[in-house]
């Protein structure tokens, strides 16, 4: 009997019903929190003409890096480009689309596809680039620019710490950043943890996701890279 | 002298008041929170999703599930807290953070600012800085006065795309500290040894220079 139960042994399993042109949402904040088997397990399908919502693409040659190398993505939507050479390549020449969205913006847009809100006026972005093509409106004296939801994804990419067999999830630290919007915000949520603990021992007080938005779970390992390595003194 | 990164956000550090809760963006903003007095207590917002940003970490404590929004490993202090990106900017965009300090390209007297990229050359993305503009009442941009062709950064009009529209309120140069009063950028402070005849050549807006201008007192 499956019920409830989204534990999943296999990104086989994890990953089944990924096809060419898909919209994958992905959590992590750079390197942070990001679900590195399920983006291994998406680049080993050699799926094509992806678009991806994630506020960075990775470095070069990992994370999202990895689908970038393998020219999977012909559109990114996403906040920061940063120090990913590749991804700035791909940008600049035209190769790839790039949504470049403020990371508010980003954020509310998946939160607001999660929660069935087709769309709000946000303050970010008004008299800018972003807000080419977009409504306005003027509330209270300021400024506002009228931002749609997302779509719901194909397949929600997420990395979570814990969680039980009913998908109930919780996240660690700065790891948790998008990926609890995320969860909410796919067709297909897919869950990567380090851990499945039994459903008592997760205190239903401290849940950071509850299991509705869940679909699958997977153990995963994780090498969890670190970018900008700071310690004290430097 | 012109200032150095480091003087600069010491600089900024006299604007900080006990009790705040302060957005530093990636570059020299960062550094202000070397120079947090110690009698204050105050709280660093990152938009990655931590309220309490402590020091870097020794390499023991080293976590890759505690980052910064520069990415850097860092630490949490007590009283701090972790939260996700809608949240985040929730505090941001709902006026919550009481001082963002953050880094441009270029500002213009209408209090524009632009800060993530130059077409054809560099793209950074604006990561969450279009929502720190938006948001926060209280913003002070640090960055340094001319580019490294000695043209001017502080402008009559940007000519990047901007990062946000009428924001800016104070900026804060390696030559000068400035304020923005109706539409023209004031003069309030000098770097030491830097002559107001310097800093009107290297500022293509209007500026106004209303009596003696002080020198930047450093302690």
């Amino acid at each position: 009997m499956k019920g409830l139960n989204k534990i999943v042994n296999s990104y086989e399993e994890a990953m089944e019903g990924l096809t060419d042109n898909m919209t994958l949402m992905v959590g992590g904040f750079g390197l942070c929190g990001i679900p590195e088997g399920l983006i291994q397990k998406v680049a080993d399908t050699g799926v094509k003409g992806l678009t991806c919502i994630s506020n960075n693409a990775g470095v070069d040659g990992f994370g999202l890096g990895k689908l970038l190398e393998k020219r999977q993505i012909a559109t990114m939507i996403g906040s920061y480009v940063g120090e990913n050479k590749l991804f700035e390549q791909l940008f600049l020449s035209g190769e790839m689309e790039v949504i470049l969205t403020p990371q508010g913006t980003l954020a509310e847009k998946i939160r607001a596809a999660g929660a069935g809100i087709p769309a709000f006026y946000t303050a970010s972005g008004f008299g800018t680039d972003i807000a080419i093509g977009k409504e306005t409106k003027n509330y209270n004296g300021k400024d506002y620019i009228l931002e749609e939801a997302f779509p719901k994804a194909d397949f929600a990419l997420v990395k979570a710490w814990k969680a039980d067999r009913y998908g109930n999830l919780i996240f660690k630290k700065t790891a948790a950043n998008f990926n609890p919007m995320i969860a909410t915000a796919g067709k297909i949520t897919v869950v990567e943890v380090e851990e499945i603990v039994e459903p008592n021992e997760l205190d239903p007080n401290f849940i950071h996701t509850p299991g509705i938005y869940v679909d699958r779970i997977i153990v995963g390992k994780f090498e969890k890279r670190i970018e900008q390595r700071t310690v004290k003194g430097n | 002298m012109s200032l150095s990164k480091e003087q600069i956000a010491q600089v900024i550090a006299r604007e900080l008041q006990d009790g705040f809760y302060v957005n530093l963006g990636i570059g020299i903003p960062t550094l202000v929170a070397n120079y947090v007095p110690k009698t204050m207590e105050i709280m660093l917002q990152s938009e990655n999703g931590l309220l309490g940003m402590g020091e870097f970490p020794t390499e023991e404590n080293i976590d890759a599930d505690l980052i910064n929004a520069g990415k850097q490993t860092v630490t949490v202090i007590e009283g701090g807290s972790f939260f996700n990106s809608a949240d985040s900017f929730a505090m941001i965009r709902g006026g919550h953070v009481d001082l963002t300090v953050l880094g441009a390209f270029e500002v213009d007297q209408s209090g524009n600012i632009a800060s993530y990229m130059i077409p054809g050359k560099l793209v950074k993305g604006m990561g969450g800085a279009m929502d720190l503009v938006a948001g926060a009442e209280n913003i002070i941009v640090a960055m340094t006065h001319a580019n490294k062709h000695g043209e001017s950064k502080i402008l009559k009009k940007c000519s990047l795309p901007l990062t946000g529209v009428n924001c800016v309120k104070k900026v804060v140069t390696d030559l000068a500290v400035m304020e923005l009063r109706d539409g023209v950028f004031h003069l309030l402070e000098r770097a030491p040894g830097v002559t107001v005849e310097e800093i009107q050549s290297k500022t293509q807006a209007d500026l106004v220079i209303d009596g003696d201008i002080p020198e930047i007192v450093l302690d």
